[in-house]
C-alpha cells in the first residue's frame, strides 16, 4: 500500500517532461508539413497545366457554336448540349459523305483488334522460340527483328505500297492489318523475348520430360505465366495501331480510312465557319478508346513493363 | 539386369569435349550418384539420358533399349530438377498429373494416382496450393510427386537438394533414401556433395574434366580411392596425402615420412602385395591417411611424434593440425587429448592406409 502511494507522486513531472519532448518535436513536425505542402501545390500545379488541354477539350465540345465565338475559350459553358458529340459521331461530313465518324470508329475496330491479336501471337512465338527453342543464329534473327524497332516509318512507304498492289490488298483494311502486324512484329517480339528469357529452361525440360510438345508447352506452361506481359503487348499495340495516321492515309481511302484519317478530314476540310465544338467532340471520340485501354489494363502495364526487373 | 548402360559415351560442344568416352553400367534398383565439382560434365551427361542434350558419340540403353534418338517422353524416365520447375500457374495437383493428362490417362485413375503420390510424400495438404504458396522443401516433395506418379523405369534427380537449407537438406535426403527403399526404382542423381553421394548412393561415379575417375560402391571409394583426386574429394576433411618414401625390409613394408626438426617419423606394417612392394621398394611415394586412422598413441611401437600446430574442436572430436612430410596434415582425435604447440605422440591405423604412385597419382595396388 504504502509502495503504491509512493509512486502516486511520479507520474506529475512526468506532463512537465512530455511537455518539454513537446515543444522539442513541434518545430520539426511543421516543417514536415510545410514540405508536403509544398509537394502537393506543385504536383496539383503540373496535373493543372497538363489537364489544361483536356479541360478546354471537354468544354469547348460541350458549348453550341455561337457561345465559342461569341465568349471565353476556357470558361465553363453555359448553354450546355452535346449537339456537338452527335453531329462528329453521326452527321459530320467528311469528304462528300455526311455519316459523321461512325463508320470510320468501326473501320478502326476492324483493323485494330485482328491487328493487335495477330502481332501479339506472332510476337508471342517468335519470342518463345528465340529463347526456349534455340537455334544456330537465334542472336542474329532476333538483331535483324530489332533493327525493324528502328525503321522510321517513312522508310517502308513506297516498298510497302509497291507490296500491297502485287498481293492485291492496295487500299483495303487486310491490307492496312498486314502492315500493322508486320510492323508490330519487331515490337512484340522483343517484349516476349525478354520476358520469356527470365523463365527457366528447367521449366520446359521438365515438360519435355513430361511429354508436352511445341505448342502444349506454349499454351499449358509458358502463356499462363505471361499475363502481364500480354497487356503490355496489347496495350503497346493497340495505341500505335489506333493512332496510326500515316500508314492509314497512304494504305487506304475513302471509305476503307481508319478514324485518325477521318479525324483529319472533318477538321480540316471545312467550309465556312470552323466548328470548333464538333473539332473537339470527334478529336475526343477518336481518343476514348486509347484512354479506356489505359484505364482498364493501365496497372497491368506497369507491372508487366518492371517484370523481370527485380527478382521473385 | 543392367537398367542403365551408357557405353563410351562422348559429348562435344564445336571443339570442346565435355565427356570423353563415359562408360556406367547399373543394375536393375541401383542408385547411381555422379559426383563431381561443377563443369565436370555430370550434369551433362544426366541430360544425356533424359533426352534434354544430343549425344555426340556412343550410346545409352535403357533396359536394353537404345534410347540415343528417342524423345524425352519415350525413354520411360521422370527427372527432377534443382530449381524444381514446378509450373507456376497449376496448382500442386494440376502440376503432379500435368504428365498424365498428356498421355490421356482417365481423370479417374489420374486422381487416384496423385492421392497415393501425395499421401506417401504427405503434402495431400498443400493440393489445391500454387508452387508459389509453398516452401523449398514442400516445392521439392511436389517435384518428387510429379516424378513418382510417372512409374518410370528410371529416375534421374539433378542436384536436388542443392537449393535447399543445411538442415532441411539433410532431411530431404533421408526422405530420398526412404522413397528409393520403398519404390526399388533405378536413380541416377547428380550432386556436388560428396556426403550426399556417401549417404544415398549403391553405386558412385566420380567424375572430372569428363572422365570417370571411379566407378565403385561408396565405402570402396572412400576406402580405396582410384588416385589422388578421388581420395581428396571424398571425405571431410579430405584425407591427407603426404610424401614419403618407400622401404622394404622382408616382409615388412614401411614409409618414411620426413618431419620438420625431427627425425624422419617411420610408419610400419603397410599392407602391400609382394609385387608392388618390390617395384616401389625404395622409392618415393604418396602416403594416404584418412584423418580419422590418426590416434593418441599411449606407447605402442611404431608411433609418430609431430607438433600440434592448431586444435579445432567439432564438438564430437577435435581436428589438430601439424606438418608431416612438408604438407599441411590434419588428424581426427577425441576431444581434449592434444593441445596447440605441443609435441604428441600419435599412432596410424595402418589397415586402411593407402599409397599412390607420385608420378601418375594413381592408386597403388
Amino acid at each position: 500500500m504504502a509502495e503504491a502511494i509512493s509512486t502516486l507522486p511520479s507520474p506529475s513531472p512526468a506532463p512537465g517532461s512530455g511537455r518539454v519532448t513537446k515543444t522539442d518535436e513541434t518545430p520539426r513536425y511543421n516543417r514536415a508539413w510545410i514540405g508536403r505542402l509544398f509537394i502537393y501545390a506543385t504536383l496539383i500545379a503540373m496535373a493543372a497545366a497538363y489537364l489544361m488541354p483536356l479541360w478546354v477539350m471537354v468544354t469547348t465540345s460541350l458549348k453550341p457554336l455561337e457561345e465559342i465565338y461569341g465568349g471565353s475559350f476556357i470558361g465553363f459553358p453555359q448553354n450546355f448540349t452535346l449537339d456537338a458529340w452527335r453531329v462528329a459521331w453521326s452527321q459530320a461530313c467528311i469528304g462528300t459523305e455526311c455519316t459523321g465518324l461512325k463508320p470510320y470508329f468501326v473501320n478502326s475496330l476492324l483493323i485494330v483488334i485482328p491487328a493487335v491479336v495477330l502481332s501479339t501471337g506472332i510476337g508471342a512465338i517468335n519470342g518463345y522460340i528465340l529463347t526456349k527453342w534455340r537455334f544456330p543464329g537465334a542472336n542474329l534473327v532476333f538483331g535483324l527483328l530489332l533493327f525493324g524497332c528502328f525503321l522510321p516509318y517513312q522508310a517502308i512507304l513506297i516498298p510497302m505500297a509497291r507490296t500491297l498492289s502485287l498481293i492485291g490488298l492496295a487500299g483495303s483494311i487486310p491490307g492496312l492489318i498486314l502492315v500493322h502486324v508486320s510492323y508490330g512484329i519487331c515490337f512484340t517480339t522483343l517484349f516476349f523475348r525478354n520476358y520469356f528469357v527470365t523463365l527457366p529452361d528447367d521449366l520446359t525440360k521438365a515438360a519435355l520430360v513430361d511429354g508436352a510438345g511445341f505448342f502444349r508447352i506454349f499454351w499449358s506452361i509458358i502463356l499462363p505465366t505471361s499475363i502481364p506481359i500480354i497487356v503490355v503487348s496489347c496495350i503497346w499495340q493497340f495505341t500505335q495501331i489506333w493512332n496510326d495516321f500515316l500508314f492509314g492515309v497512304s494504305f487506304t481511302s475513302g471509305a476503307h480510312s481508319p478514324i485518325t484519317v477521318a479525324l483529319n478530314n472533318i477538321v480540316n476540310v471545312t467550309t465556312g465557319r470552323k466548328q470548333y465544338n464538333i473539332d473537339m467532340a470527334a478529336a475526343m471520340i477518336a481518343g476514348i478508346p486509347t484512354l479506356l485501354v489505359y484505364i482498364v489494363a493501365g496497372r497491368y502495364f506497369v507491372r508487366g513493363l518492371t517484370a523481370g526487373a527485380v527478382k521473385g | 539386369m543392367s537398367t542403365l548402360e551408357i557405353d563410351r559415351v562422348r559429348k562435344s560442344y564445336g571443339s570442346l569435349e565435355v565427356l570423353k568416352e563415359v562408360s556406367i553400367s547399373i543394375d536393375t534398383g541401383d542408385f547411381l550418384v555422379l559426383l563431381g565439382p561443377s563443369g565436370c560434365g555430370k550434369s551433362t551427361l544426366l541430360n544425356m539420358i533424359a533426352g534434354l542434350e544430343t549425344i555426340s558419340g556412343g550410346e545409352i540403353r535403357i533396359a536394353g533399349r537404345v534410347v540415343n534418338d528417342l524423345s524425352p517422353k519415350d525413354r520411360d524416365i521422370a527427372m527432377v530438377f534443382q530449381s524444381y520447375a514446378l509450373y507456376p500457374t497449376m496448382t500442386v495437383s494440376q502440376n503432379i498429373q500435368f504428365g498424365m493428362k498428356i498421355r490421356g490417362v482417365p481423370k479417374a485413375e489420374r486422381a487416384k494416382a496423385v492421392q497415393a503420390a501425395a499421401d506417401m510424400l504427405q503434402i495431400t495438404h498443400l493440393l489445391e496450393r500454387k508452387p508459389s504458396q509453398l516452401s523449398g522443401g514442400q516445392r521439392q516433395r511436389v517435384a518428387m510427386g510429379r516424378a513418382i506418379v510417372r512409374q518410370p523405369r528410371l529416375f534421374l534427380f539433378d542436384e536436388p537438394l542443392s537449393n535447399l537449407d543445411a538442415k532441411l537438406r539433410v532431411d530431404m535426403r533421408t526422405e530420398i533414401k526412404r522413397l528409393h527403399a520403398r519404390l526399388g526404382t533405378t536413380i541416377v542423381y547428380v550432386t556436388h556433395d560428396q556426403i550426399e553421394a556417401m549417404t544415398l548412393a549403391t553405386r558412385v561415379a566420380v567424375m572430372k574434366g569428363g572422365v570417370v575417375q571411379q566407378l565403385d560402391e561408396p565405402q570402396t571409394v572412400y576406402d580405396r580411392p582410384a588416385n589422388v583426386y578421388v581420395a581428396r574429394f571424398v571425405g571431410s576433411p579430405s584425407m591427407n596425402v603426404i610424401p614419403g618414401t618407400l622401404r622394404v625390409e622382408g616382409d615388412k613394408v614401411m614409409a618414411v615420412i620426413e618431419v620438420q626438426n625431427r627425425p624422419p617419423a617411420t610408419i610400419s606394417g603397410i599392407g602391400l602385395s609382394r609385387d608392388a612392394a618390390a617395384r616401389y621398394a625404395g622409392r618415393p611415394v604418396l602416403v594416404g591417411i584418412r584423418p580419422e586412422l590418426f590416434s593418441v598413441a599411449n606407447g605402442q611401437p611404431g608411433t609418430i611424434t609431430v607438433d600440434i600446430d592448431v586444435v579445432e574442436p567439432t564438438g564430437p572430436d577435435t581436428l589438430a593440425v601439424f606438418q608431416l612430410g612438408g604438407v599441411e596434415v590434419t588428424a581426427r582425435l577425441p576431444p581434449k587429448q592434444v593441445e596447440a604447440g605441443t609435441a604428441t605422440m600419435l599412432a596410424v591405423d595402418t589397415s586402411k592406409l593407402v599409397l599412390f604412385d607420385p608420378a601418375t597419382e594413381n592408386l597403388i595396388k
